[in-house]
């Protein structure tokens, strides 16, 4: 018995180590955004963000004007070293210090230079001022001049998001909620094979409905306007929401409902006053679902509101500043963490609910 | 037989109840003409006037009173129209208000699925027999080009990919994970860190990743967390969304894997739990290891659900898109079936090449979707 119990002691360590490990590979991608997103532009490009950790490097301690007059094709003396101006410029190391010449070679600086301890700490939130807003700014370089730059605009699209996700997410609980309470306490003919297109088109993937609606859309001329998103979003999303309230709907106790019905409650009062109450978890369940689907969702967006233009959403403006501005690297980060700010909020208020309404139904189409 | 508050039809309720009703549905059309009369600039009538003047999307807050607009307009629009619908059918005599209000619960509902996705559905896959602009029948052709364009070749190609190892990685460490997690003390951090991309979007996560395969030039600052590890150990940079295609795909799908794993680890958590105590206890009294009862006790017991999760999981591979996109917009030979979907009907303008990928889209998931349909078939006996 004592030697299953030490065997538990260390298998529970290799399984905690083992997790360790898997979670640091997990989280570290997204920690090297949020990082990056804070850093200035110079401060990306001349080190990896893991730089804001304590690291050895090279660190002036002094510096001092270097000689003037040299002979242009003979090694330099410097503090007792001597070498080329060539290697001087990329740094000459002696007993510990390095030798670097900053500048051109008739007005130039020496740094002298020792290895220490030390952490990048060239912080900024001028990143996301620059990508929020859409207007002309002027960004500081590090020289100290003023440049003008055309902000990214990603605010504005968060508003198109918004109003993309929020009803997108409501409208089909809405319509769903109905429809799963008619499934569960009425008989009506075509019940059953409603229900069973429901559950076929669990599965069926979107692009699949696409073409044919987008010539309607066409015809109806509401290609390019909210109201086109959100048939779209609220049509996709219905099978799912339909699905998961009709299994947690036609699970309230019976007597409950025929209660209400007696009491004199008609079928408009009872969904509203005590379905819709009880069943608060599934809808918060699917809400989640949804709204971080919807949120993130660029295909639909793209398609029925297009890839630019006034009210795209913000995955639409990302992408296009991927193709834009690829290597701003501090534009982008602090672009993606915006686009990522508020699933991510929803995501760890709500964590339970988010699990629960994917354990309901994995489905999606 | 149910009771209700109103005795017999009186004509004059039932009348207000229907001006109530057209009142709303009137109110929604023209609410949803001011909406749409943005999308068509060209429109001059008074309307579209009128809304274009209200609603002005070049400034953030015209575009917030506009969304608030859009918001209420939409939802409370809806609320509003069962509620009136309700209120119509619910002043009927007896026998027709039985029949009627089923319809009205459940109309919307069908209206949406009939009208926008069950028929456009049929109409894709008659579209995939014509011509590109969807007018003259062509047969078979569509699909004799896509099965024979060498583009598509390296599609279809990619895609299997995608399933094969994405699958096989998101369902084996979800499991690997979940298996441990399990085991632990730290279980609940350790999820929500595995579970956190899932609230990520393709596209931030495709910033994400381009800056860690970031290529520098030999010799210059290895900002990119990938190459920075390589040139550590004295290799050489590579630009590895471009290098050595076909397999650069599976920097592609490593993204994938991180962001789909912890989907996966978290069903299989719930169905871990299900596994009852005792027979882990049985099994490890009789001195079998813990990878022995792993692979005899755990994996028979939840096969059920792994078998599930992995459909799910190749449906989600099956169209992927976003994310090749953001990545490296189907340029360097990583174009997938999603992305192609997407180039043939908008880039190359070709409905019915779009509509033919499409069709092979639905085709491969009517297994999945037979399977379900005899599930629920077998739950209703």
């Amino acid at each position: 018995m004592k030697s299953y119990s030490r065997n538990k002691r260390t298998s529970s360590l290799i399984v905690n180590i083992s997790l360790a490990l898997i979670c640091f590979l997990w989280i570290l991608p997204t920690i090297g955004l949020l990082v990056s997103s804070f850093r200035t532009s110079r401060a990306i490009a001349e080190s990896g963000w893991w730089y804001i950790l304590p690291h050895q490097a090279w660190v002036k301690i002094s510096e001092m004007p270097a000689p003037t007059g040299t002979d242009p094709d003979k090694p330099i003396t410097i503090e007792g070293v001597t070498a080329t101006f060539e290697q001087f410029r990329a740094g000459v190391e002696s007993n510990g210090k390095r030798l670097k010449w900053e500048g051109n070679r008739r007005l130039g600086t020496v740094f002298v230079e020792e290895q220490r301890w030390t952490m990048d700490t060239r912080f900024t939130i001028d990143n996301y001022r620059a990508v929020i807003l859409g207007d002309q700014f002027q960004e500081k370089q590090e020289d100290g001049t003023l440049r003008q730059i055309q902000g990214n605009d990603i605010g504005p699209s968060m508003i198109n998001t918004a109003v993309v996700a929020i009803p997108s997410t409501i409208l089909p609980i809405l319509i769903a909620a109905f429809a799963a309470y008619a499934f569960s306490w009425m008989n009506f003919i075509g019940r059953k094979i409603l229900f069973v297109a429901v559950v076929a088109l669990l599965v069926v993937p979107l692009q699949v409905a696409m073409v044919p609606i987008l010539r309607d859309f066409a015809r109806l001329e509401i290609n390019g306007s909210y109201l086109a998103v959100w048939l779209a979003h609220v049509t996709f999303g219905l099978p799912l929401a339909t699905y998961l309230l009709y299994n947690y709907i036609s699970q309230l106790p019976r007597e409950t409902m025929e209660a209400a019905y007696i009491d004199g409650a008609s079928h408009f009062t009872t969904f509203t006053r005590l379905v819709l109450p009880l069943s608060v978890p599934a809808l918060a369940s699917f809400a989640i679902f949804q709204f971080i689907w919807v949120w993130n969702d660029f295909l639909v967006s793209l398609i029925f509101l297009g890839p630019s233009g006034n009210l795209r959403v913000m995955t639409a403006r990302l992408t296009d500043m991927i193709g834009s501005r690829g290597q701003d690297w501090h534009y982008l980060t602090a672009g993606a963490f915006i686009t990522m700010l508020v699933p991510l909020i929803v995501f760890f208020s709500m964590q339970r609910y988010f699990i629960r309404g994917l354990l309901a139904g994995s489905v999606k189409g | 037989m149910s009771t209700t508050s109103s005795y017999g039809f009186q004509p004059t309720r039932f009348l207000t109840a229907l001006i109530m009703l057209a009142i709303v549905i009137a109110a929604l059309y023209i609410g949803f003409d001011l909406l749409r009369a943005q999308a068509v600039p060209e429109r001059t009538d008074a309307l579209a006037k009128f809304a274009q003047s209200i609603f002005d999307n070049a400034t953030p807050a015209g575009k917030l009173i506009n969304g608030i607009f859009a918001i209420l307009l939409g939802v409370g629009g809806m609320a509003a129209l069962f509620w009136a619908a309700n209120g119509v059918v619910e002043e009927l005599p007896e026998t027709p208000k039985r029949w009627l209000l089923p319809y009205v619960f459940v109309g919307p509902m069908a209206v949406l699925l009939i009208f926008l996705y069950i028929i456009p559905t049929i109409r894709t896959v008659l579209l995939s027999f014509y011509d590109r602009d969807g007018e003259i029948f062509v047969g078979l052709q569509n699909y004799i080009d896509t099965f024979t364009v060498p583009d598509m070749w390296d599609s279809f190609r990619n895609t299997i990919l995608w399933i094969v190892l994405g699958t096989f990685f998101c369902v084996s460490l979800g499991l690997l994970i979940a298996t441990l997690a399990d085991r632990s003390k730290f279980e609940t951090v350790a999820r929500a860190i595995v579970f956190m991309p899932m609230a990520i979007s393709f596209v931030g996560a495709a910033v994400i990743f381009r800056f860690i395969y970031y290529y520098a030039p030999e010799g210059s600052n290895q900002i990119g967390l990938l190459n920075a590890i390589v040139t550590t150990f004295g290799r050489q940079p590579q630009a590895w969304l471009q290098y050595n295609q076909p397999w650069n795909n599976l920097w592609l799908i490593i993204v994938v894997i991180w962001m789909q794993t912890g989907f996966c680890m978290v069903i299989f958590s719930a169905a871990l739990k299900g596994v009852p105590e005792e027979l882990l206890e049985a099994g490890r009294i009789d001195g079998a290891t813990e990878v022995r009862i792993f692979f005899n006790i755990l994996l028979p017991y939840i096969w059920g659900t792994i078998v599930t999760v992995t459909t799910t999981i190749i449906i989600f591979m099956l169209k992927i898109f976003d994310l090749v996109m953001g990545m490296t917009g189907g340029q360097f030979s990583t174009e997938v079936i999603g992305t192609q979907f997407y180039r043939q009907l908008f880039a190359n303008r070709n409905i019915g090449w779009g509509a033919a990928i499409a069709t092979l889209l639905l085709i491969a998931v009517i297994p999945v979707m037979a399977y379900n349909l005899r599930q629920l078939a077998q739950n209703r006996k």
